[in-house]
């Protein structure tokens, strides 16, 4: 072809373009458009896929945590009790006790509470959420407040009669200090510290600290847990990952039974086998390992737990470790030993670093679980095989605290958090093979 | 074979049989001698127990019953990992997470050498498969014939006497395939190692070996260099399984020495080479190769029996001329002819009447 032809030769089709050098389709359209409007459809048909579940997650498992994590700091109950003692108080020097004029705005902060309905009283609540600051406040918020409307001036003799507690400079630092919608204090209760006379967040007194020692427990016996599982679930899923398909499967629902016996049945067993007239005891009486006075504690304790818990999360590291060793080939290992390596080396530099990710996976679940894991300590731990989510039920459920346990909660979830992000930043998550 | 000789092999198998699972044998009566420096495939259709016997040679599964020797010492009980065979896996088997140079420096490494003498041997193994740049890369980032290579070279930087491959190019393609064909071949002869050598691919068979053992149903049907494979098959099987192969089928009419003659089942007389038949009246299948089918009078032997056939397609293939031939109701006679000039280019429906050389044709078991 003569070069003048050239210019004449009309473009390939798809290789048009238009004004501004831009691609363009076969029938002329910009070829980016073209590709987005074919692209759009699949995005919402993947969208329409994922809503009900992006749905159903935000409403029953983001806006809880949220909402838990708000309430941890959230603090509404002095500002909302005591606005006018609040205003009051940003005169006061912060030594002795405050003057008159305070007295006076508590008077009426408790006056005007007693005329709203009693649904929409603030004072009970100001009583609770000061009790945790200082074990009287409740009786002198309660007393003071039930006989407030027969108070004359001066109010501050009138108080101090009332309750001893408002003769305490402390009650009015801490009424300044929660005066604020969003407080520390819970976070500070939950490390085991407390504020001493100055304000200052000291360690609280050795009979009080309970929750680091708790947290420490919990990360502990997750870990060995955590171990135990491996140690047991190891050999089994190598077993199984020998096995032909119909063996494993057979012996995988034995793996898998906890899962299906209920929790109650399960936790019966464990007495019934644990417990010092239990079957494992009675037993070991009865071969004479250890005499009749010296029955082992299995049960309510740590051991317990750890026994118990083991048993229950063994599954969650079987099941990605079968299917990790199930990918490995036994060629590697054939391999290993045709290149002169003992089954102990070829299994140590070949097989093991490749069950790896299985391994990792199962790891990280098994803490994962048993660092947030409640019924299981709560029904054969007894004391000292409780856990900190227990100690997070007990403020849910009896002593009513929230503040404390959602903040103890946002630090547990912190906390896992932390480690997944330690874990993924020395192994990495790419590596992880759930199953 | 005498009694003898048998034990002078490098490798031996001496009457061995295997069976998985007490009922049936999956390798029956197995006599195999490989002398040193020998380089033998063992050829067969897939199951008919080649794996089984290297992975028993190689320490991983072992005789049911009989013996097996290297270098005239029984192996039965001795562990893989003391055997010092070297072994390439058809998926490789490379371990990856190793490097390629880790992978090479394994097999040293439990043998306790010092990592000075490692960096020199594995540097010159893998400069014996060119790929001496990929010392850091790991199995992954490499493309299959890499992979084989290194392969290859981690069974060799130990230095074995003796390697054994399970087809090890099975997952190749073609080029690569005869590339690599081409080079293992050449190392095994430089390296001067004994090699045990598994496919199913005959041509394979065919182009590397010194030896090739023709597998089926557990037993050695012929064991042979390649030539004489090809052009002297033993019996039906063997002729039928190598190459491309024309049967038909017929009662031997008349023996005299080295020649006989056939009646085909159509009636027609043809010449052949007695091979499994002994007397008269034995049912008999002929086997011819394709390329030694004559359709040119003047060169099939003075007085030669012929045998009428019609064209039912001719095939032009560049090189050759493939003729799907008509013959004694066989109608996929296939003759093979080369492209030369004064070549007849025959038209389906032509009546034509082809012969053999009686040498050529070879009278075999009928079963
Ligand atoms: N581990 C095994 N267990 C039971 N049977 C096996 C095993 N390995 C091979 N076989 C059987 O032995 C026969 C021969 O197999 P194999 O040696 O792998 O043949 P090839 O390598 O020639 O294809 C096959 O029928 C196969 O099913
Ligand atoms: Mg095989």
């Amino acid at each position: 072809m003569a070069p003048s032809d050239a210019s004449d030769t009309p473009t390939a089709i798809g290789n048009e373009t238009d004004s501004k050098g831009r691609l363009l389709t076969s029938d002329g359209r910009p070829l980016r458009a073209a590709l987005q409007r074919a692209n759009r459809r699949r995005k919402l048909t993947a969208l329409g896929l994922v809503a009900p579940l992006l749905a159903f997650i935000l409403i029953f498992f983001a806006y809880p945590i949220v909402q838990m994590m708000w309430r941890s700091v959230d603090n509404p109950a002095v500002v909302e009790a005591l606005p006018r003692t609040l205003a009051a108080l940003e005169e006061w020097d912060g030594n002795d006790l405050p003057g008159e004029e305070v007295y006076r705005a508590l008077y009426e902060d408790m006056l005007a509470d007693e005329e709203l309905p009693r649904a929409e009283q603030k004072m009970g609540p100001l009583a609770v959420r000061l009790n945790y600051e200082i074990s009287a406040a409740r009786s002198a918020i309660v007393r003071t407040a039930r006989n407030v409307d027969e108070m004359e001036a001066p109010y501050k003799e009138a108080f101090l009669d009332a309750h001893r507690l408002w003769n305490d400079p402390t009650i009015w630092r801490i009424i300044e200090r929660e005066g604020r919608p969003l407080t520390a204090s819970y976070y500070v209760a939950a490390v085991d510290r407390e504020y001493n006379a100055e304000g200052e967040i000291v360690q609280a007194p050795e009979n009080r600290q309970i929750y680091v020692a708790l947290f420490g427990r919990t990360f502990m016996m997750s870990v060995v847990i955590t171990f135990m599982t491996f140690a047991l679930g190891f050999p089994i899923a190598y077993y199984l990952s020998t096995l032909p398909m119909s063996k494993a499967n057979l012996l995988m629902i034995a793996v898998l039974l906890p899962f299906w016996t209920s929790l109650l049945v399960r936790t019966s067993a464990w007495i019934v086998l644990l417990q010092g007239q239990g079957v494992i005891n009675d037993m070991l009486v009865a071969l004479g390992v250890i005499d009749d006075e010296n029955r082992l504690t299995m049960i309510y304790n740590q051991t317990g737990t750890i026994i118990a818990m083991t048993h229950i999360l063994l599954p969650f590291m079987v099941l990605p470790l079968y299917s990790v060793m199930k990918t490995i080939p036994p060629s590697y290992t054939r391999a290993a030993k045709s290149l002169g390596a003992t089954p102990w080396t070829a299994f140590r530099r070949v097989y093991f670093p490749q069950t790896l990710p299985g391994i990792a996976a199962g790891g990280v679940l098994v803490f994962i679980i048993s660092i947030g894991y409640y019924i299981t300590p709560a029904l054969v731990g007894g004391q000292d095989g409780r856990m900190i989510s227990n100690e997070i039920a007990r403020h849910i459920q009896s002593s009513l605290n929230w503040g404390l346990a959602a903040a103890l909660g946002t630090m547990l979830l912190v906390s896992v958090l932390i480690l997944y992000w330690l874990f993924n930043k020395l192994v990495g998550t790419d590596s992880l093979k759930f199953g | 074979m005498s009694a003898s000789d048998k034990r002078d092999g490098f490798v031996v198998f001496d009457k061995v049989q295997k069976s998985y699972d007490g009922e049936t044998l999956v390798v029956k009566d197995l006599n195999l001698s490989v002398a040193k420096g020998e380089f033998l495939t063992m050829l067969g259709p897939s199951g008919s127990g080649k794996t089984t016997c290297l992975m028993m040679l190689a320490g991983f599964e072992t005789a049911t019953n009989g013996e097996i020797l290297l270098d005239g010492k029984p192996i039965n009980s001795v562990p893989p990992h003391k055997r010092g065979i070297g072994m390439v896996f058809q998926n490789y088997a490379l371990f990856p997470h190793m490097s390629v140079g880790e992978n090479l420096s394994f097999p040293l490494e439990v043998r306790g050498m010092a990592k000075s003498d490692r960096e020199v041997k594995i540097k010159r193994a893998l400069d014996m498969v060119q790929m001496g740049n990929f010392i850091n890369r790991r199995p992954a980032q490499l493309s299959g014939g890499q992979q084989q290579r290194i392969a290859l070279a981690r069974a060799l930087v130990f230095e074995p006497e003796l390697v054994l491959m399970d087809e090890p190019l099975g997952a190749l393609d073609k080029q690569l395939r005869e590339h690599m064909q081409f080079e293992i071949t050449r190392l095994a002869h430089e390296l001067g190692i004994t090699t045990v050598y598994v496919t199913h691919d005959q041509t394979e068979a065919l182009t590397m070996s010194d030896n090739v053992a023709v597998f089926d149903d557990g037993r050695i049907q012929q064991l042979d260099p390649p030539d004489k494979l090809y052009e002297e098959p033993r019996n039906s099987f063997v002729a039928q399984f190598i190459g491309e192969n024309n049967t038909l089928d017929g009662v031997v009419k008349e023996i005299t020495g080295d020649e006989c003659v056939v009646q085909l089942d159509s009636g027609d007389l043809i010449d052949a080479q007695p091979v499994n038949v002994s007397k008269v009246g034995e049912r008999t299948r002929v086997s011819i190769r394709p390329e030694r089918v004559e359709a040119n009078k003047e060169r099939l032997k003075e007085g030669a029996h012929t045998i009428k056939a019609q064209v039912l397609e001719f095939i032009y293939m560049g090189d050759v001329f493939r003729t799907r031939l008509k013959v004694a109701g066989n109608e996929n006679f296939i003759m093979k002819t080369r492209n030369a000039p004064d070549q007849v280019r025959h038209k389906p429906g032509d009546m034509i009447e082809i012969g053999w050389l009686p040498k050529d044709c070879r009278a075999l078991d009928h079963d």
